[in-house]
């Protein structure tokens, strides 16, 4: 694997092999030295041009646990905000020998410009690029679906036949987006269920079934129910009336979470608005995987910085 | 290519048998130990003589495998290998005399990577090295405690461990070297 920028671009093979990969890394975890030697000597270079603090530490903790050597960049405070380019950033950051680096960036595409300009060599990982893409999280929230279903022998498995329904902001969600091309690229099956103001344009062309009514969703009785954050930073248009009023609709209450059946999961990618989009007993119920994804993450990211940055070839 | 026949089923198990009895005399006893196999035929390895261990003295059988990929000192220089599961038998390693169990020692690298994993998991009492096959060519002071059998190679030569578990037949070939 050279770059991680898409989980459109991974199959079926790649993506459990990555997952499987994670699966060992969360061993790891649950040892005293919670640390590996794999990636001494290598840098990793945080590129953060948007606000995150958890999707950084997890990143951070990641290359750590690896032994990488880590360096936090925001755009806040620093030569970006002095009006440097993206390129010249780059360009920087391969001159102080970054091996890999891990771009969040608000415009959608901006970390696969980096990979495809030639201007820096390193392995580059997105991070959330604007309403494009976060792969890692997509990929995180699999592992997650996948240890709750299968347990010890989770390891090479696909999600064949799981029905995952995804509710909330799908027009600006980014994690919506890179779950779809993943979730069905493992065999899920995906549902949308979002005010109509919030569908994108021209999703008749992905591998999904859009839905606008919660209720008979939750009736589906889906394995999964994934609560997308109300994102207020990306709100400049009234899309739904009230916050009140999304709450009563689409938000995961109480009542809800009392028809779900008992085995459905209830994920969020966090941070949750709690009382808007998911009650506090939805996010604090034995359902939930809030704090397993959280955990996760950091497994997939080791796995993915592992990946990308030892071999020759970069080839698996 | 031709491969020459070196060991066969019956030879295997003579070979394990035997390495079992001695790590019971060196242990002196069956107190203690922790087998632990290098995947992926040393897991085999270790699973055999784990029985073998356990019919002479019931109870002393205790087997897990370690993965070394993370370890290796050649990450950089191969193409990315993917790891493979550690299991640690429950008890720990911590105190216990732990017997790593590998199919083909060669230049020892593998095993000082094992060293460097162990280390990282706990402090065992004493790492003892078990082989089927120490085929010569060390690059590191490393020397297997209990052989299976001693092969003096050529370096050009390749040592092929097929195990029923894996590849479906028990039998260790040499290939190559001539040319």
């Amino acid at each position: 694997m050279r770059h991680l920028l898409s989980t459109k671009d991974l199959s079926r093979a790649e993506a459990v092999a990555i997952l499987d990969v994670a699966e060992d890394m969360a061993d790891v975890a649950g040892r005293e030295i919670k640390k590996l030697p794999a990636l001494r000597g290598k840098t990793v270079v945080n590129l953060f041009f948007e606000d995150s603090t958890r999707t950084r530490i997890s990143f951070e903790a990641a290359a750590k646990r690896l032994s990488a050597d880590v360096i936090n960049f925001s755009a806040k405070g620093s030569s970006v905000s002095k009006g440097e380019s993206l390129k010249d950033t780059a360009q920087t950051l391969a001159a102080m020998g970054a091996d890999a680096v891990v771009v969040r960036h608000q415009a959608s595409g901006a970390p696969s410009v980096l990979a495809q300009s030639g201007w820096i060599d390193a392995g580059i990982v997105n991070a959330g690029d604007g309403t494009h893409e976060h792969p890692t999280q997509a990929l995180l929230d699999a592992f997650t679906i996948r240890r709750r279903l299968h347990g010890a022998s989770a390891r090479g498995r696909d999600l064949d036949g799981v029905t995952v329904t995804i509710v909330g902001d799908i027009l600006h969600s980014r994690v919506a987006r890179s779950n779809v091309w993943l979730l069905s690229t493992l065999g899920a099956h995906v549902t949308f269920v979002a005010p109509a103001t919030l569908v994108p344009i021209g999703i008749g062309d992905w591998p999904v079934t859009v839905g606008y009514d919660l209720d008979a969703a939750i009736a589906a009785k889906p394995d999964v129910v994934m609560m997308l954050r109300i994102q207020g930073e990306r709100m400049n248009a009234a899309f739904f009336p009230t916050a009140r009023e999304y709450a009563r609709q689409w938000g995961l209450d109480d009542e809800r979470l009392a028809k779900l059946p008992a085995s459905s999961l209830v994920m969020h990618p966090g941070p949750m608005n709690r009382g808007l989009e998911i009650s506090a007993k939805a996010a604090d119920s034995a359902q939930s995987t809030v704090l397993e994804q959280v955990a996760n993450g950091v497994s997939i990211r080791m796995a993915v910085l592992y990946l990308l940055l030892s071999g020759t070839t970069g080839e698996m | 290519m031709t491969a020459r026949l070196v060991l066969q089923s019956a030879d295997i198990t003579r070979a394990l048998t035997r390495i079992s009895h001695e790590i019971l005399e060196s242990n002196r006893g069956a107190s203690d130990l922790v087998l632990l196999g290098i995947p992926t035929r040393g897991i085999v390895l270790a699973r055999r003589i784990g029985e073998i261990l356990d019919s002479i003295e019931p109870g002393s059988g205790t087997v897990g495998f370690l993965d070394v990929t993370m370890y290796r000192d050649d990450l950089a220089k191969n193409p990315t290998r993917a790891p493979s599961p550690t299991q640690i038998p429950a008890g720990g390693i911590d105190g216990k005399t732990v017997v790593l169990v590998d199919d083909v020692l060669y230049s020892g690298r593998t095993i000082r990577a094992a060293l460097d994993a162990l280390n990282d998991i706990g402090r065992p009492r004493a790492v003892r090295l078990a082989a089927l096959v120490d085929r010569g060519h060390r690059e590191l002071p490393i020397r297997a405690d209990f052989v299976g059998k001693n092969l003096p190679t050529a370096a050009s030569e390749r040592i092929n461990v097929h195990l029923l578990e894996v590849d479906g037949v028990d039998e260790v070939t040499i290939e190559g070297g001539e040319a």
